[in-house]
């Protein structure tokens, strides 16, 4: 109980701040609107080849799970400035739980990432995307574990580098191969077999095909339990990692 | 109310290709009594705030025990948290949020209703002249005031014990002098027992009833301000003579009274003890022997004397040698403890 109070206070701090300052907010959903608006149409032409029907149905599922990691990757950087200030510093000396620090801020994170996914699939909806009711909300779903797993993660990347000059680069460095080899804007599927091979080990190729199957409502493929179980090992490992930082004596 | 002993903080950094360890704490003994306002005074890097994080439960220690407010640093570090308020030297409130709002936030972290935080808040608002400030970022504040509001936070759900790191470092006279009234005020009106760090030596002098003195992570002197003046050999008594000629015959009269004898152009030094109670006797001496004074001057020793006697550096050489020279100290620390 005095867990739940304690972070739903940190969580209605960064709520009121983010409300001021929207600026993160509306600069990380303009980026997945700006594929769907200006690459969404080149893909149009070229969608009978992927073996999908509709291009949005197709792109869509791609641009949320970009936005679960990217936009939440970039959550660690605000942490960076409040610990600079001290804030986090005179939250530890509080009693209340360092979990609860860390829960408030992934609480505001996924909140976020929740709205802007409302928003882009509301936005394909009304390009002329066809997907069921229950394949978007379980897409949803998988786009907020896996962008609470970023969240997390980025949260305990801050706390760890404290510059915002280290954490850019390696935001960079992973995740510039995630994009590439998760087929988020083409299927890998096209690709010759080496590169297909090579992108079958990265966890979020499998989260991206389940987000697209549960769009296209086809419930039945192994990449369903693949996608999912990869998102909940790695949200499961960057919360344990996100925790152990912050309840770090020596943080 | 605080209670150490023999607290030790490793650190382990990297020089070239070898791993050092620093000690940047070694074997801190300390102990503070109820309503006391002790300073802890010392060079940047000599161990101020390693040893202060500490005793908030923001470090745990290497080796040794501490117990703060009664509970013990490390296994009821909960406790200490409720007891303590702190104030650290980036200060708590976030520059782009409103003030009012982060330090009722900041009560409600100690449990406190958000009814009474803000109540609380306001009268605290009032009490340090930060009223109609409620609203204002601290992004908009000046030095003073963001201080003052840091201070707000650190006292919101009125603790009995108050750390402050480096108070006043960077703010401008006034604004320093206005915080002393209010740190005063921790304890007179507040019945606070006070543990500040500071590396100006006229914040020391002037706040706290008991310094202790930290250089290389180990205490090397804790008592009154005056009683470490005068363990320093006594007053610094300047004579200047009239007639150069006798110069000599001075010198040889004030070495009766005191040591440490130097001699230049016209002036006669040296070190008096109780120089206030010989002075006169050495008047009648001089007198008699119809040698006139132009000048005369006596200097209490500061605490930068205590600290060269102590560690045979003077505390802003210290300090330049710990990490270059910081431009925020060097005036405020010539001139304002003589």
């Amino acid at each position: 109980m005095r867990f739940v109070r304690e972070s739903s206070i940190v969580f209605r701090r960064q709520l009121r701040m983010n409300l001021r300052n929207p600026a993160w907010v509306i600069i990380g959903l303009m980026q997945p609107i700006l594929y769907l608006l200006l690459f969404g149409p080149l893909l149009k032409p070229l969608i009978d080849q992927f073996g999908a029907a509709n291009a949005y149905t197709f792109f869509v599922p791609g641009m949320l799970v970009q936005l679960g990691l990217f936009g939440a990757f970039f959550a660690g950087f605000s942490l960076i400035g409040e610990w600079r200030e001290g804030v986090i510093e005179a939250e530890r000396v509080t009693p209340a739980s360092r979990t609860a620090l860390l829960v408030g801020r992934l609480a505001r994170d996924l909140l976020q990432l929740l709205v802007q996914a409302v928003i882009l699939v509301g936005l394909g909806y009304a390009l002329g995307m066809d997907a069921p009711v229950g394949g978007m909300v379980l897409g949803v779903l998988l786009t907020v574990l896996i962008g609470g797993a970023c969240a997390a993660a980025s949260n305990a990347l801050a706390l760890t580098t404290k510059s915002e000059d280290v954490m850019a680069p390696v935001i960079n460095v992973v995740m510039m191969p995630v994009l590439l080899l998760s087929g988020i804007l083409l299927p890998m599927t096209i690709g010759p077999d080496w590169l297909e091979r090579a992108s079958t080990f990265m966890p979020t190729r499998w989260i991206v095909d389940a987000t697209r199957s549960m769009f296209g409502g086809d419930f039945g493929g192994s990449e369903i339990y693949w996608g999912t179980a990869w998102a909940t090992v790695l949200f499961g490992l960057a919360l344990w990692w996100g925790t152990a930082t912050f309840r770090r004596e020596n943080a | 109310m605080i209670h150490a002993r023999g607290l030790v903080q490793t650190f382990h950094t990297k020089q070239g290709r070898q791993k050092v360890e620093v000690r940047a704490v070694d074997g801190v003994d300390l102990d503070v009594a109820e309503g006391e306002v002790v300073g802890f005074l010392g060079p940047n890097g000599a161990g101020k705030t390693t040893t202060l994080r500490m005793l908030v439960t923001l470090l745990r220690p290497t080796a040794g025990t501490a117990t703060v407010a009664g509970y013990d640093v490390v296994r009821e570090s909960e406790q200490v948290r409720r007891s303590i308020g702190y104030v650290s030297q980036a200060g708590g409130a976030f520059s782009q949020a409103r003030a009012g709002d982060e330090v009722v936030d900041h009560g409600m972290l100690y449990g406190m209703s958000r009814k009474a935080a803000v109540e609380r808040g306001q009268e605290l608002f009032t009490e340090l002249q930060l009223d109609g400030l409620w609203e204002r970022m601290p992004k908009n504040m000046s030095g003073g005031q963001k201080r003052r509001l840091d201070i707000v936070m650190g006292l919101i759900h009125d603790p009995t014990l108050v750390f402050l790191d480096e108070p006043t470092t960077g703010l401008d006279p006034q604004a320093r002098a206005n915080l002393w009234q209010h740190i005063a005020d921790l304890r007179e009106k507040r019945g606070a027992t006070v543990f500040l760090t500071t590396h100006y030596l006229d914040e020391a002098d002037t706040l706290s009833d008991r310094i202790m003195i930290i250089d290389q992570g180990r205490i090397v002197a804790s008592d009154t301000a005056d009683n470490l003046k005068a363990q320093v050999a006594g007053d610094l008594v300047d004579l200047e003579v009239e007639d150069p000629d006798q110069v000599t015959t001075v010198a040889e009269r004030l070495a009766r009274f005191g040591g440490g004898i130097e001699t230049d152009d016209r002036h006669v030094r040296a070190r008096v003890s109780r120089a206030g109670k010989a002075v006169p006797g050495l008047l009648r001496d001089l007198a008699a022997l119809d040698i006139a004074l132009e000048s005369i001057e006596i200097a209490r020793p500061t605490l930068d004397d205590v600290f060269l006697t102590l560690t045979g550096r003077s505390l802003r050489d210290a300090e330049a040698a710990s990490e270059g020279a910081n431009p925020l100290a060097t005036d405020d620390e010539t001139g304002a403890d003589q």
